[in-house]
């Protein structure tokens, strides 16, 4: 299992004869994702490395069937090709570019949210990015630039603001032995179609996923909610880890989104927001696979031994947590509802209690 | 990018906004001349990027030309927050009755811009944040913009006299112009200032601007940017496309990609080191990018050694190899250097740089510690 793309993945890629777009395309189709058109304006009809281009989203998803797009073309045309795909009816949205102007980023944001809405007929669709490596599921399909050979199969879900960070930390798992569902960037910049929540409710639904590790980094506060949302929401195990403890503020740090601003968003609030809801945080990248292989193996211990709890828990938690924990999905709803990867059920309504590691 | 006072008013008096008159200054002598034709009281401000500047004595006021002369001398010689003074506003002094605080910014949780309105103005915004948050007014702007009624309703809950709120609503009104037209992250006002005659008026500016719009702001570059405000090595990093942040430690490092260039930092500093940079190569990994990079860690501050950190995803590790190799063939190092690198071509790259009689280490930790032993060899 995985979350958001999987072998049913039909993926169409926005600037599919630009560089960065021609090289990808190549590099998703040979780790075995089904690539099944491209678009570029003004070169429909032609093929790039056998893949059909359209001149339009719309048409290539009509010919195509296409589900999700990964978007490859320059910043300053990257927004208008988000809107173009959810108005296309692509469900799954995945903008791979830099440098798009905050201002574009929100439009787009809402614009994606605003189509999450009950009764679209276009389905709801979900935004991942801007200024991210994107997704892989490691055996059945990447969309993006994320490297297909350090990842492999196994029950840890991976989320990251950051790029390389995640490859070292993703290949450092592996080299353990440590495999994953699905691996997520869901970008650097400072609006962000998926943010840490909202993929830890994808991870917690997951069936497959047994433990998340999240890495965060300094700006913003989508760390300090995302602890606060394990702390409601999420039951499996997490590791957390933050990158630029060392960072001075008021630089920004290579990501637009990476600046301590007025003295908030600094690594170390970051840090104590994790342990003060009980994510252990490790200090170092090659603390993580330690950590986590501990979380996992004392989860699959407690699960073994406590097979009778199940019965005790289920009458506990429906009792006050549960009510607490549908509040708040309602207030940050749509965007937070979980997505639907075809077949996938919707995040679980019941919550665990109280969290405990 | 971020705007001095100076500039954050030319840009808002270039909207309507109401600034008071005045003219940026680089010597005392100028500073005299602008006073001259201004006439009257006038007030000489520091223009650097810091908070605090009256405290630090970098504002003054002057009566006369000479005076202003005198001032703007005494303030041309002060360093405030590590940044020394190179420039003055000169500007129209007012009187005071009244001081708020207005600002935009773009709020990342809720994907909105985000007005900020106290009836505490003048003073330290985020002190007044920190210790009574409930005197800051917040409102977002919805998405299709800012209604006169809105910015009118806000106004009248922070100001009892209603000539003054329609003032201010219509300086509101302005400064969200300002902050989506230019494409600004912070547009802010602080004080915004009320004249005994009840004339409200922008007296301070500070406006950030999103770098990543400047694509469609042609001017930004060549009218706001000022060449003396960055290093020369700042600016190289720049105009080769680095992200380069400059740091007091002595172990350079260059990384590809900014998440693992901040872990890379941090982990020296968990080993006991102390970073002298934040570097991002990028994704790209031509030699020229990496020349440039080590010309800009070792000429910018006292580098004792140097570690590359790549993580070969996408980057090819042998691109980057070739690079350090024609870099070192130009223009050898004056200090050690630790490799790291892994993934992509790996092999490869140990190939290239074994023939030019490099080594090469696949743990960031090994590599890391290795470094901070050579920078201690160099110091003792």
């Amino acid at each position: 299992m995985s979350i958001l793309i999987d072998k049913n993945t039909r993926l169409i890629v926005q600037g599919i004869t630009g560089r960065d777009g021609a090289f990808h395309t190549q590099q998703m189709i040979a780790y075995g994702t089904k690539v099944v058109g491209g678009v570029t304006p003004g070169k429909g009809g032609t093929e790039m490395h056998d893949v059909p281009v359209f001149d339009t989203v719309a048409e290539a998803v009509e010919k195509t069937k296409a589900n999700t797009s990964v978007i490859y073309v320059p910043a300053a045309f990257a927004a208008d090709a988000i809107h173009e795909a959810a108005d296309a009816g692509v469900q799954l949205i995945v903008c791979i570019t830099e440098g798009v102007p905050v201002n574009d980023t929100m439009d787009a944001w809402h614009k994606v949210i605003e189509m999450r809405g009950a009764n679209n007929p276009l389905g709801k669709p979900r935004l991942i990015g801007p200024n991210c490596p994107g997704l892989i599921t490691p055996g059945q399909a990447k969309v993006g630039i994320l490297p297909g050979h350090i990842v492999t199969p196994g029950p840890i879900g991976v989320v990251s603001k950051s790029g390389t960070l995640t490859y070292e930390v993703v290949k450092q798992l592996t080299d353990k032995g440590l495999g994953q569902t699905t691996c997520i960037g869901i970008g650097g910049d400072p609006i962000i179609g998926t943010d840490f929540i909202d993929a830890l409710a994808l991870f917690e639904a997951d069936p497959k996923t047994e433990g998340i590790v999240l890495m965060g980094e300094i700006g913003g506060n989508a760390e300090e909610q995302a602890a606060q949302f394990i702390k409601r929401h999420v039951t499996k195990p997490v590791v957390a880890f933050i990158a630029g403890q060392t960072a001075p503020p008021g630089k920004r740090m290579g990501h637009a989104g990476a600046i301590i601003a007025g003295g908030k968003g600094t690594a170390a609030e970051k840090m104590a927001a994790f342990e003060a809801v009980g994510v252990p945080v490790a200090r170092i990248p090659s603390e993580i696979p330690g950590l986590i292989s501990e979380l996992l193996q004392r989860r699959r211990a407690r699960k073994k031994n406590g097979a009778a709890k199940p019965a005790k828990k289920a009458a506990k938690p429906a009792a006050k947590p549960a009510k607490k924990a549908a509040a708040k999905p309602v207030k940050k709803a749509p965007a937070k509802k979980a997505a639907k990867p075809p077949k996938a059920k919707p995040a679980p309504k019941k919550k665990a209690p109280a969290r405990k590691k | 990018m971020n705007l001095h006072e100076y500039q954050g008013k030319e840009l808002f008096a270039r909207y309507g906004l109401p600034v008071l008159p005045g003219q940026v200054a680089g010597t005392p002598e100028e500073a005299r001349e602008i006073a001259a034709q201004i006439g009257g009281l006038v007030v000489i401000k520091a223009q650097v990027q810091a908070g605090g500047r009256g405290k630090a004595g970098g504002v003054k006021l002057a009566h006369t030309p000479d005076e202003a002369f005198e001032k703007a001398r005494d303030i041309l010689a002060l360093t405030i927050k590590g940044l020394p003074v190179r420039k003055v506003l000169v500007a129209q002094a007012a009187d005071i009755a009244k001081e708020y605080y207005l600002s935009i910014v773009m709020d990342r949780e809720k994907k909105l811009p985000l007005i900020m309105l106290s009836a505490e103005g003048g003073v330290d915004i985020e002190e007044v944040a920190r210790v009574s948050p409930e005197k800051i007014l917040k409102q977002h702007i919805p998405l299709e913009g800012l209604r006169p009624y809105a910015a009118r309703a806000l106004m009248m809950k922070v100001f009892t006299d209603f000539k003054q709120a329609q003032q201010a609503a219509t300086i509101l009104l302005k400064l969200y112009n300002v902050f989506m037209d230019d494409d600004c992250s912070l547009a802010e006002i602080n004080p915004l200032a009320v004249t005994p005659e009840g004339r409200v008026i922008a007296l301070d500016a500070k406006v950030v601007l999103d770098d990543n719009a400047d694509f469609r702001h042609r001017d930004w570059d060549e009218h706001w940017r000022d060449p003396a405000d960055e290093s020369q090595w700042s600016r190289l990093a720049r105009e080769k496309g680095l992200s380069y942040v400059k740091l007091d430690g002595d172990i350079g490092c260059v990384v590809n990609g900014a998440g693992l260039a901040m872990a890379t930092m941090d982990l020296i500093k968990h080993y006991g080191g102390e970073p002298a940079n934040f570097l991002d190569i990028g994704g790209s990994s031509n030699p020229e990018k990496v020349t440039a990079a080590l010309k800009i860690i070792t000429n910018d501050g006292h580098v004792r050694a140097i570690l590359f950190n790549i993580f070969g995803g996408i980057t090819r590790c042998d691109d980057v190899a070739n690079g350090i190799v024609a870099s070192l063939k130009e223009s050898p190092l004056p200090v050690p250097l630790v490799i790291r690198l892994t993934g992509t071509n790996e092999e490869k790259a140990r190939q290239i740089l074994s023939d030019f009689g490099l080594g090469a280490t696949t743990s960031m930790d090994e590599a890391v510690q290795m470094v901070i032993a050579k920078a201690q060899e160099v110091a003792s």
